[in-house]
């Protein structure tokens, strides 16, 4: 009867050190994050990120994505959405996190189309056909061309874009940046320096508006 | 001569330890890949595959204490420990880069936690099942006389 009570204490213990180890640890990375957005906004924040909405808005949305990523795109309307709900108080910046193999020419696509000035019509285009170039997690690149047809680019100039070394530059800074911010899986956002809590539509729409009341 | 009983409660008491070791283990490596986020290359997987069933072989013979349990214990910790000596090895580089195992995603090489300056994750795993199946083989030898 005591062994019992001993395992089955010692079980709980155990548990209870790991869930009070993982709440600890949450909220000390979100601390430290919130921390490096104010020392160091360039690591959240490049240049030449492409971004999306007022430039004078008080809430940032940071988002490292990977084009193959198919949470990346379902989140890409939501988050869309969120900006629509507050008009102008909001600003998206784009973040490269190509973790899938293959994925990296397709974020020099994206990078090469940015400098077209077409960063977001691209991306949408790339994220409607993603099940067609990126089958089960499969990223083909090559196959992404078939679908940029009607996004208005200058492909040759295009093509010749993705393979410079700016462009090089700017992934790898990205990846680099990713990893500083403890960017693991994608999508990672940031509301003005601060990672959600735990994954989910819920939580990052709590972390938006609560960016917004405490700005506006 | 100890008396039957206390030696029964001894070797209970080792086999409780064992499971201790295992669940430290199972939960430690669930929060550096859930909670921390480190992705666990292919050889971690292969550890955890013999770790985490401990958990529950463990103490289905402890309730009521059955001697036979090393037997199915004993084959998982070994085969842990044997991966976490050749992880060991592939990070200590004495086994040269063509007979990695892993390819994609994180290699099993790299060094993503170093407390003290020494202790690194395949340590911690090898020194977990070391220590689990020396005390399963010497709950054996015990029960066994």
């Amino acid at each position: 009867m005591k062994q019992k009570y001993l395992v089955i204490s010692s079980a709980l213990l155990l548990l209870l050190a790991f869930a009070g180890g993982a709440l600890y640890y949450k909220s000390r990375q979100a601390d430290a994050a919130a921390q490096a957005y104010q020392r160091d906004r360039s690591t959240f924040v490049r240049d030449y990120s492409p971004t999306h909405g007022n430039p004078a808005a008080k809430v940032e949305i940071v988002e490292f994505f990977d084009p193959a990523c198919e949470t990346c795109r379902e989140f890409y309307p939501f988050v869309r959405k969120l900006m629509d709900a507050h008009p102008d108080k909001i600003r998206l910046y784009a973040r490269y996190a190509p973790f899938h193999n293959g994925s990296d020419q397709v974020v020099k696509i994206l990078a090469a189309a940015h400098k077209q000035g077409k960063f977001w019509e691209t991306l949408e285009a790339v994220f409607a056909a993603q099940s067609s170039w990126a089958p089960q997690h499969r990223p083909q690149p090559e196959l992404v061309w078939n679908y940029l047809g009607g996004v208005g680019l200058d492909i040759p100039r295009l093509r010749q874009d993705m393979e410079s070394p700016e462009i090089e530059k700017i992934v790898r800074q990205d990846l680099a940046d990713a990893k500083k911010l403890n960017v693991t899986a994608t999508p990672e956002f940031f509301v003005n320096g601060k990672p959600m809590p735990s994954f989910g539509y819920e939580q990052l729409k709590t972390l938006v508006e609560d960016a917004v009341s405490a700005a506006y | 001569m100890p008396s039957r009983s206390s030696t029964l409660d001894s070797n209970w008491a080792l086999i409780f330890v064992c499971w201790l070791i295992a669940c430290i283990s199972t939960l430690g490596s669930l929060f550096l890949s859930e909670v921390m986020q480190y992705p666990p290359c292919v050889l971690c997987w292969y550890q955890r595959i013999c770790m985490y069933p401990l958990v529950l072989i463990l103490p289905a013979g402890l309730f009521p204490f059955d001697r036979n349990m090393v037997r199915y214990a004993a084959p998982l910790s070994a085969l842990g420990l044997a991966t976490a000596i050749f992880h060991l090895l592939l990070v200590a580089g004495y086994i040269p880069e063509n007979i990695k195992p892993c390819v994609q995603g994180v290699p099993c090489s790299e060094v993503q936690v170093e407390w003290f300056g020494f202790v690194t994750i395949p340590l911690l795993s090898a020194l977990s099942f070391l220590v689990i199946t020396a005390l399963l083989i010497l709950t054996h030898k015990r029960s066994s006389q």
